[in-house]
C-alpha cells in the first residue's frame, strides 16, 4: 500500500467510528504527513489528530483507531521500504504456487508473515468488513488469495499416494493450513476493530432507534442510553444556533439616535428592531403507572440530554397525586437510572386519574404555565372512568403556547374502553402516537421547532 | 519555527510553559498556513497562548473580541463618517471657487467625481482588527477571542477570510495579505460551532494540566513561590478538579490562590488557611459547601504531597 492508501483508509476508518473527516481534512493530513514524516510515531499522532479530529468525542475515537491501525502498519510499512522491490510485484502477478504458500507457512519471519496477510488483506479488500460473523468469510478469501488452493491439490495427491513420507507431509500440510488459518483469522479480525466497529455500531444504532420501545428487553435498554444521548446531542445542535431576525420594516428610533449622536443626528448608522427567539420553556406532565413508565424513561432522558438547550424544564410525573420531579433528575447522567427509581417510587405504581393529576397542577404549580410555555403529556388518557376534568386541560391549553399530546398507544386505541384521548383532543395543538425512539426525537424536534 | 521543540522553547522563553499538542498545533498553522481552533474550559491560557505567541515571533497582536451582535463595521472597517462630514462642509463652503462658475452640467460632475474618490480612500477609512491584521508588512498574530459569543452571520463572513487571508472593501477593492496572520480563534463552548469552520481550522483542545506542567505554570507565574508549597498546592486544586464541581478551578485561579497564599506569607497548606482562602479557588457558593466538609482530609493530602518535609516512615520531619 502507498502512503496515499495508508492515509485514505486510515480516513475510511475514522469515518466508520462517527468521525467526520472531509476531503478537504484528508488533503490536509496528506500535506501534515509530508511535513512531520512516518518516522516519529508520537509527533505524527498529535498531528493527525489536530487535523482530523474536531471535538473531544472525535479525539478518543481517534486514539483508539490510530493505535489500532498503525500498530499493524507501521512494522509492514518499514520493512517494505528496505524490501519493497523484489517481493512485491512477484506475489501481485503470479498465481502462488503451493510451494510458495508452504514456504510461508514455515516462514519463522513474523515480518514477512504479516506483510504477505496484509497484502492477502488488500487484494480482497478487506477494508469492506462490516460485521464480525464476516471474519471467517474474509480469512477463507485471504487463503485462498495466499494460494491454499493449489497447496489443497498437491495435498490430496499426496493423501492418494499412500507412503509414509507423503503421509508425513500431508500432516505437515494440514498443519500449515490450519495454522495460516487462524493468522488469517486473526488478521481479519483485527480489520474488523479498525473498519468494521463502528460501521456495526451505527447498523445497531439505526435498529434500535427503530424497535418499539414496548418490545424492548433488558440488554436494549442498557444500550440505548449512548443512542438517547447522541441523538440528544444532535438535537442540541441543531437548535443551539441562536437565530435572531432582523426586522427590516420598523427603525429602531432609540438605537439608531443614540449612535448617530455624534454626526449632527444624520443616521448614517441605522439600526433596525430585533425579533428575539423566545427561549423554550416545557412543562412535562408524565403518566407514570405501568403501561406508559417505560417511556416515560426514555422521553426523560431525552430531554435531560437536552438541558443545554432547555434550561427551563419542569418535569411533573403522576399516577393519581401529581408529584414535581425535577429536584430527583438534577443529578450527573450516570445516575439517572437511580434518579429514575425514585421518581417512579415516588409516583408510580397506583391507578391513574388524569382528573387529580390536573386539579394538582392547577393547585400547586398554575404559575409555571405561560404564554411561552408547551406543555407536554405522555399518557395514554386512560383515566379509569374517573372525571378527566376537561375544563382544567382547556384552561391549561389557553395559557400554554402549545399543547403536545404523545401517546403510546395507537391511534385505532384512542377512546376505546376508560380511553379519554378523543376528549383531550381537541385542546391539543398535536397529539401523537410514540413507538420508537425515533418518534420521541421527532415529537421534540417539533416542539423545539416552534421555538425559531 | 523549524520544529515543535523550538516552538516549545520559543514560548517557553516568553513565559508560556508548552505542552507537545500545542506547539504541534503552532507548528501546523504555521506551516500549512491553516487558523487554529482551541477548544476547553475558561482560564486554562487560550487567549494567553496568542499573546505569548506574538511576543516570541514579536510581531504585533490584533485581537478581535466577539460578542452578540458583532458584524462587519466592528470587526473588518468602517468609513470615518464624522470626517467625511466634516469635510464635506470644508468643502461645501468652498464649492464655488473650486469648480467655478459659468460651466456646463457635465464638466462639474466630472469635477465632482474626483473629490468623491477622495472621501472614499484609505484616508477617510478606519481599520478594524480583521484589516489591520491583513494589511501588516511583518505578519501578525490575530486573535478572534470567543468566536462562539458571536452571531452565525458573522461566522460565515469569517470564512472568507480565514481561507483565503483576504478581504474586499467595495470601494478600494480587494485587500489580500503580503504575510498571512497566524489566526487563533478561541471558543468556551457556548455554543456548537459550524461545521464549514470547524473544517477550515485546525483544531486544538487544551485542557486541566497535570500536576507537573501545573507546577511549572505557577512557578513561571507567580516567582519567588516556595518548592514546598508550590507542591501542595497544586496538588490540592488537582484533587479539587476531581469533585463534582459546577465550576472546575482553572489554572488562572490557581496563578490566583498562589499569590494569595504569597501575600499571607504562607509556606505551607494547613486547613484553615485553605478554608479561608478556598472563595479563591471556588466561585459558586454551592461548591464551596459541597466540598467545604472533606476540605481537612485535602489539605492534609495535599500537605503530605511535597514529601521533602517528610521522613521516609511518613511522620514530618521537625528537625
Amino acid at each position: 500500500m502507498s502512503a496515499e492508501a495508508t492515509l485514505t483508509n486510515f480516513v475510511r476508518a475514522l469515518r466508520s467510528a462517527d468521525v467526520n473527516v472531509s476531503t478537504a481534512e484528508t488533503l490536509d493530513a496528506a500535506r501534515t504527513l509530508r511535513l512531520i514524516g512516518y518516522s516519529d510515531r508520537g509527533a505524527l499522532k498529535t498531528s493527525l489528530r489536530t487535523v482530523l479530529a474536531k471535538s473531544e468525542p472525535e479525539k478518543e475515537a481517534y486514539n483508539r483507531l490510530f493505535d489500532l491501525y498503525f500498530s499493524q502498519h507501521s512494522k509492514s510499512t518499514e520493512d517494505r521500504s528496505s524490501s519493497d522491490d523484489g517481493d512485491n510485484d512477484e506475489t501481485d502477478e503470479t498465481p502462488a504456487s503451493a510451494k510458495d504458500f508452504m514456504e510461508l507457512a514455515n516462514s519463522k519471519d513474523e515480518a514477512e508473515l504479516d506483510m504477505a496477510m496484509a497484502r492477502a488483506g488488500n487484494a480482497v479488500d478487506i477494508q469492506d468488513i462490516r460485521f464480525s460473523t464476516q471474519v471467517g468469510y474474509y480469512s477463507q478469501k485471504m487463503l485462498k488469495s495466499l494460494g491454499v488452493e493449489a497447496m489443497e491439490k498437491t495435498l490430496l495427491e499426496k493423501l492418494h499416494e499412500q507412503t509414509p513420507e507423503a503421509e508425513r507431509d500431508a500432516e505437515e500440510m494440514m498443519a500449515a493450513r490450519k495454522e495460516m488459518t487462524r493468522r488469517a483469522a486473526d488478521y481479519a479480525r483485527r480489520q474488523f476493530d479498525v473498519f468494521g466497529v463502528g460501521a456495526t455500531q451505527q447498523f445497531r444504532d439505526d435498529f434500535l432507534a427503530d424497535k418499539r420501545i414496548s418490545e424492548m428487553d433488558r440488554s436494549d435498554l442498557d444500550r440505548m442510553r449512548p443512542l438517547v444521548e447522541k441523538l440528544a446531542r444532535r438535537l442540541a445542535t441543531k437548535h443551539s444556533r441562536r437565530r435572531r431576525r432582523k426586522n427590516r420594516g420598523q427603525l429602531d428610533i432609540r438605537r439608531t439616535l443614540r449612535s448617530n449622536a455624534g454626526r449632527d443626528g444624520v443616521p448614517f448608522d441605522v439600526h433596525w428592531k430585533q425579533k428575539h427567539k423566545d427561549r423554550p420553556k416545557l412543562v412535562l406532565l408524565c403518566d407514570v403507572s405501568g403501561s406508559v413508565a417505560r417511556y416515560v424513561r426514555f422521553l426523560l432522558l431525552f430531554l435531560y440530554c437536552l438541558r443545554d438547550v432547555v434550561p427551563d424544564l419542569h418535569s411533573f410525573a403522576f399516577s393519581a397525586r401529581l408529584k414535581d420531579v425535577g429536584p430527583f433528575l438534577d443529578v450527573p447522567v450516570d445516575r439517572f437510572e437511580q434518579a429514575m427509581e425514585r421518581v417512579m417510587h415516588e409516583a408510580g405504581w397506583g391507578s391513574t386519574d388524569y382528573g387529580q393529576a390536573l386539579s394538582d397542577l392547577k393547585v400547586d404549580h398554575w404559575s409555571v404555565i405561560d404564554r411561552q410555555t408547551t406543555i407536554i403529556v405522555l399518557g395514554d388518557a386512560r383515566s379509569n372512568h374517573g372525571d378527566p376534568r376537561i375544563d382544567l386541560f382547556e384552561e391549561a391549553a389557553a395559557r400554554a403556547k402549545r399543547v403536545v399530546w404523545l401517546s403510546p398507544e395507537a391511534r385505532g386505541l384512542w377512546g376505546s374502553g376508560d380511553s379519554e384521548m378523543l376528549r383531550y383532543r381537541p385542546h391539543c395543538s398535536v397529539v401523537s402516537n410514540l413507538s420508537t425512539l425515533k418518534d420521541v426525537e421527532r415529537a421534540i424536534d417539533d416542539v423545539l421547532m416552534h421555538y425559531n | 519555527m523549524t520544529s515543535p521543540e523550538a516552538i516549545t522553547q520559543g514560548l517557553a522563553s516568553v513565559g508560556y510553559i508548552s505542552t507537545d499538542e500545542i506547539s504541534m498545533a503552532i507548528y501546523l498553522a504555521v506551516n500549512l498556513r491553516k487558523p487554529v481552533l482551541i477548544e476547553g474550559p475558561a482560564g486554562v491560557g487560550k487567549t494567553d497562548l496568542a499573546q505569548s505567541l506574538a511576543r516570541y515571533l514579536d510581531v504585533s497582536l490584533e485581537r478581535l473580541q466577539c460578542y452578540e451582535g458583532l458584524d462587519e463595521s466592528k470587526s473588518l472597517y468602517e468609513w470615518k463618517y464624522g470626517k467625511q462630514l466634516l469635510y464635506t462642509q470644508i468643502l461645501k463652503d468652498r464649492l464655488n471657487d473650486i469648480v467655478g462658475e459659468g460651466k456646463s452640467i457635465s464638466a462639474l460632475t466630472d469635477k465632482l467625481e474626483s473629490f468623491e474618490d477622495l472621501f472614499f480612500s484609505h484616508q477617510f477609512l478606519e481599520p478594524r482588527p480583521l484589516l489591520r491584521a491583513m494589511e501588516q508588512t511583518t505578519g501578525s498574530v490575530l486573535l478572534i477571542d470567543e468566536i462562539d459569543k458571536s452571531d452565525e452571520e458573522f461566522e460565515a463572513f469569517l470564512l472568507e477570510v480565514l481561507s483565503d487571508y483576504q478581504v474586499t472593501v467595495p470601494e478600494l477593492g480587494t485587500i489580500k495579505a503580503k504575510v498571512p496572520p497566524v489566526v487563533i480563534l478561541t471558543s468556551n463552548n457556548v455554543r456548537e460551532l459550524g461545521d464549514a469552520l470547524k473544517r477550515r481550522c485546525l483544531h486544538l483542545y487544551i485542557g486541566f494540566p497535570e500536576a507537573g506542567r501545573e507546577r511549572e505554570i505557577v512557578g513561571a507565574r507567580v516567582p519567588g513561590i516556595g518548592e514546598d508549597l508550590l507542591k501542595q498546592l497544586v496538588a490540592f486544586v488537582q484533587g479539587l478538579r476531581e469533585k463534582d464541581l459546577k465550576k472546575r478551578p482553572s489554572i488562572s485561579e490557581t496563578v490566583d490562590w498562589a499569590r494569595t497564599l504569597m501575600l499571607l506569607h504562607a509556606d505551607s497548606l494547613n486547613e484553615k488557611l485553605v478554608r479561608e482562602t478556598l472563595n479563591v479557588l471556588l466561585k459558586h457558593e454551592s461548591d464551596i459547601e459541597s466540598v467545604s466538609s472533606q476540605v481537612g482530609t485535602m489539605a492534609r493530602t495535599a500537605a503530605s504531597a511535597s514529601d521533602i518535609s517528610r521522613l521516609s516512615s511518613g511522620y514530618p520531619n521537625f528537625s
